[in-house]
This record gives structure tokens, sequence and C-alpha cells, in this order.
């Protein structure tokens, strides 16, 4: 069985041999992938930061493997999205098989549109992801990680926190205006406040085999309701990189969890699913039961909960990390804000209205998944296989089979920052969804949307002649909070901020009819679009999008 | 297949109604939920109305089992 990949260096802190106080602004508690991108996000943002973590490596097994294509984005802003993708296994086809059936009952394709940089889902262990993310932490000014810092209490006040730490050479205390907790589901800083987190838990279990192997079989998520392998329960096999293979399988609740985990039975459940005439190796061996929670609220003052501190879901939709990766994109440039005296602290209100928002959705998604693969009465395993049996001839009956609905961002179309349409579109995209992304090129290299806008607020304009950019553009990238303007047409022209629509998919998906104005949060969402541009309802829009009172 | 029966799905957010409908039998007893089921086909059947629909239904949960 696979065992620690590295361990990272304790560094002794400056703090212990000084009776100086350090001050930071943003201490991050926690150095998974959700409190890693969190420090990346902020540095980008100009704003310092220090990550402590309690441990000195990497997750242990695969842990989170399935990363969505807007998880896949907000890392690529924060400078991994590529390398993840390069060494991942791209997949968008899921398929359901139900009892003795070969054939699937029902497939699904995770990538409704090509044609952009990322797909679906990629498959990658957990443990890469978070190797990543280090290596660019390393490569930055304003971030860092300290290692076998573990915090053992948070001390709020009004204009700060601060933090006490234990590590193996003694104890310090370090002051910061904000603490972004990405301690993961059983986060120690949630039980330190003492916040609660309800929700249920389900009442079964699940194996989770990760082998090495040599085989054939498609890069594509298979799901098995009742197969002759594993009857009257479910399996998953899916696909990781390096060979290593996840296999998923349902136990029932009452088992005898020292036997399940035992090798000989682990192996005699993967020759049935598999055949005898193999070879593999484990990578990894793991039961589960699953959970569905949440915080009430995800900022208490000064201390901002992310990831699964906040909200926990079972695994099947992977909603996990890649909700938690949305936590950063939402909060990053929020906070970053109100550091810099730019905006109000309240805009955190809407990172909690927002984020709780799209945990709702996720857990309800979650949830339902659940239900399905674990009835919870007779009545409900019924409807299940009823549900099943006619999925194979009837259309309808499919879109009730739920494996888990996977991972799709949360459109933030209730948010109150958002500028409501006054004008009409016939786009998918309405105010508060994510940009869709398509392929551009910019200064003579072919590049993707999507690497073009964030960070920043930016202002995308569909060119009415040329590629001129509207009068009185430039005058926003003076502004308090800029919005820098790029400008969309259909000329292969080079120059700053201007792209080149390359097979015209960015004026269709987001009906980018000649002078029409889009505005993009720093977090790459819809916050605002015109038929036209008018520098006083783009700074409107702005002061609105970042809750400007004056 | 006749042209009458609808399989393609014509039903907004499924998963709703789906978690609704299975909602309805929450706590209730084997008989319960059957009885609970008898209505919901007697409803639904007379609101389709039209007996050839009906009937196709019929033959097609029949070839099924």
């Amino acid at each position: 069985m696979r065992g620690v990949r590295h361990t990272y260096p304790f560094t002794r802190p400056p703090e212990l041999d000084t009776d100086e106080r350090t001050h930071v602004p943003v201490i991050i508690v926690g150095a998974g992938p959700i409190g890693m991108a969190m420090g990346l996000d902020l540095d980008l943002q100009g704003i310092p930061n220090i990550i402590l973590d309690d441990d000195n490596k990497v997750s242990i097994g695969s842990r989170a493997i399935c990363w969505a294509k807007r998880a896949l984005e907000v890392v690529d802003r924060l400078g991994c999205g590529e390398r993840m993708l390069d060494k991942g296994v791209t997949w968008n086809l899921g398929k359901v098989f139900f009892g003795d059936e070969k054939e699937p009952v029902y497939g699904f394709n995770m990538l409704e549109e090509d044609d952009q940089q990322f797909p679906g889902f990629i498959n990658l262990q957990q443990y890469y992801a978070e190797e990543y993310l280090i290596d660019e932490i390393g490569k930055r000014d304003l971030t860092g990680i300290r290692w076998e810092n573990e915090v053992t209490a948070v001390d709020q006040s009004s204009d700060g926190v601060t933090v006490s730490v234990s590590t193996p050479e003694g104890e310090y205390k370090i002051d910061c205006d904000y603490v972004v907790a990405a301690d993961g589901a059983h986060s120690p800083l949630r039980g330190m406040l003492g916040h609660d987190f309800g929700g249920e838990t389900f009442q079964d279990h699940f194996l989770i085999a990760d082998i090495k192997m040599k085989a054939e079989f498609p890069a594509e998520r298979w799901f098995w309701f009742d197969p002759p392998f594993n009857r009257g329960q479910s399996a998953l096999l899916h696909k990781q990189p390096d060979d290593v293979w996840r296999l998923d399988f349902q136990l029932g609740w009452d088992i005898d969890r020292e036997e399940e985990r035992k090798a000989e039975n682990v192996s005699k459940r993967i020759r049935a699913m598999l055949g005898e005439d193999f070879e593999f190796d484990f990578e990894w061996v793991s039961i589960y039961t699953f959970q569905c929670r949440r915080m009430d609220r995800f900022v208490h003052d000064r201390i901002i909960f992310t990831g699964d501190a906040a909200h926990l879901v079972s695994p099947f939709g992977a909603r996990g990390a890649n909700s938690g990766l949305q936590d950063v994109d939402n909060l990053g440039w929020k906070l970053a804000l109100i550091l810099k005296d730019k905006a109000p602290a309240s805009l955190l209100e809407s990172y909690n209205d927002e984020r709780v928002t799209a945990a709702k959705e996720n857990i309800l998604n979650s949830t339902r998944a659940t239900d399905f693969i674990t009835p919870k009465s007779e009545a409900s395993r019924i409807f299940r296989d009823a549900t099943l049996e006619l999925a194979d001839e009837h259309e309808f009956a499919r879109r009730f089979v739920n494996s888990g609905r996977l991972s799709v961002p949360t459109v933030l179309d209730k948010s109150g920052l958002n500028t409501e349409d006054s004008d009409s579109f016939d786009s998918k995209l309405v105010p508060g969804s994510p940009a869709t992304d398509a392929p551009i090129k910019a200064n003579g290299q072919d590049s993707w949307f999507l690497k073009a806008i964030g960070t920043d607020f930016t202002g995308v304009y569909f060119a009415k002649e040329g590629a001129n950019a509207p009068a009185g553009a430039d005058e926003l990238e003076q502004d308090d909070i800029p919005v820098k303007t790029l400008v969309v047409s259909d000329m292969d022209v080079a120059g700053n901020g201007l792209l080149l629509d390359r097979k015209g998919l960015l004026k269709q998906r987001l009906d980018g009819q000649p002078g029409t104005y889009y505005l993009f949060r720093p977090d790459q969402h819809v916050v605002a679009r015109w038929r036209y541009f008018d520098l006083q309802s783009v700074r409107n829009a702005v002061a609105r999008a970042t809750m400007q009172t004056g | 297949m006749s042209e009458k029966l609808h399989s393609e799905p014509r039903i907004n957010d499924p998963d709703d109604f789906y978690a609704s409908l299975i909602t309805l039998h929450a706590g209730l007893s084997p008989e319960q939920s059957q009885k609970l089921n008898s209505k919901l086909v007697l409803l639904m059947a007379n609101q389709i109305g039209d007996r050839a629909v009906l009937d196709e239904i019929l033959d097609t949960v029949r070839n099924r089992d």
C-alpha cells in the first residue's frame, strides 16, 4: 500500500525568537487544496498571507479525484490548471449500468459545448493537485506554508484576530486582520469556536479501493446499480493517472468494517468485478460513511470558513473540493478589496450569501443522489428499481436516474451584487453566471477567453467597427477599483486588450452583438451587461458589485 | 411503439419531482405505500383520460414484467 509521498520540513518560525508580534493581513488555516488555492489567490491580489498546517505532508491516498471544469478554470487563474490538465485523465462521459445488462441504460456528457480549454472533468489524485499548488506557492512572494504549525486558539476582537500556534519547537502568537478556515471536514477551528455543523449522516458504508492495474477500460465514469458482482448494492469504476483505478463498492449499513477492510476480502470483491486473470496492486483502501452538513453561516466576523470546513457533501457528484475552489474564487477578490480599504467589510456578507446558496444547492443534489443510490425506504427502493427498468426504453426515466449529479458551477443569479439586465440577451449566461470559455487570439497567440479575464474587474466590449474600444472606457482603468476593457472583434490585430474571436464562438455564446458590453467580476462571473457602453452605468455596476455606499 | 405514449422527458426539474414523490412515502407502512401508489395511478389515469393511451401504458408495463 502506498506510503507518504514526501514530507515537508518544519522551519523554525521567527516568532519563536522575538517578543515582537508579527502581523499579517490573512492567516489561512489548513494547507489542503482549498487553503493553498486561497493563499495563491490572495497573493495574486497583492495580499500577504501565511498558511498554517498541523501536518507535514500532502494527502495520503488519492481522496478527491474528480476535478470539474470550473474548478480547473479557477486553479488555472492561480497558475496550476495546465499542469493538472496535462497529468490528469480527461473524461466527459458517464455511463450507468443496471443489473445483469451489459449495455448501459443511460449515458451523459459533462461537456455541453466543445471549444473550451478545460474538459468537463479530469481525474487526478488529490496529492498531485496539492503538490502542484505547493510548487506554485514556492514561486510566490506573498504566500507561504508553515508545516507542523498547529492552531490551538483564535482570539477575535473588533480590529483583528490573534492566532495561537503550537510547533515542535515551541508556541507563538501571531496577529492578522482575517482568518480563513480551510481546515477540512473535521475543522478544529469550527470546533474551537463552537459553531454548528448541521445535517445528516447516511446509513451506508462504501469501500474505496484504488488499485494499480493495466486495463483497457475507457476514461469514462461507470456506475452500476445492483450488478451481479455486488448484488443489491452499487459500484463505480473510474480511471486515474499512472494506471490507478478508483473502485467504489457500496457495502450497506450492517457490515463488519474490519473484515471488509482486509486485503483478501477486498481482493475477492475486485476479482468478482474485474475477473480472476489480472494482476493489481493496492494503492489505497478506505471505508467511508457519508454526510451532508453545512454551517449556518460561513462568515463569523473576521473568521471565514471555506471548503469542507464550511460544508460537507457525499462524494457522488464530486461537489466537495470543486465547490471549495469556488469558495476561494468568490472570497479572494472580496477580501482583497476590503483589506485595501476599497470596499466595506460588509462585502463579506455577499460571500456568505452566495456560497451558502451554493452549498445548499450542492447538498440538495448530493442528498438526492445519495437517496437514489441508498434508498431510505422500501417504497423508495422499489421506485428506484422501477425507474432503472423503465430507463432502458424511456428517455424520461433516464432523467430520474441519479448516480450523482456531477459538479457544475453555481449560478449566482440571485446575488445582490448583480445589476439586472435592462436589455435582452439570447445567451445561456445571465448576471451571476460564471463566464463561458471560447477560443481567442491575443497578441498573435492562440489562447482562451478565460485566460484574458479575471483577478480584476474586466469589461468585454464587442466592437462595432474595426477593433476600437468605446470612447471613455480607458477612464475606467484609472478608477479606485479599475476596470480593464477588452475589445472583441473579428480582426486579427495585435494590441493590448484586443481579442480576436477565433471561431466566432464568443460572440455566439455571449450573444455579443456589436456594441455589447459585459462586465465580469474578478472571479469571472457576469455581474452586468448592456447593449451599449455607458461609463456611468459601468461605474454604478462596479459600485453595486462592491457594496459601495457613497 | 405507438406515437401516443410519451417517452421523452416532459417534467421540469425531474430530480425535484422525484424527491417529492419519494417524500410522499416517508413513514408509511408497505401497505400504506401501496395504497398511496394506487391512488396516484388512478388519479393520473383519470387525468390522462384517453383510453388508447392508457391501454398503451398498461401494455408497456405488462411487457416489462
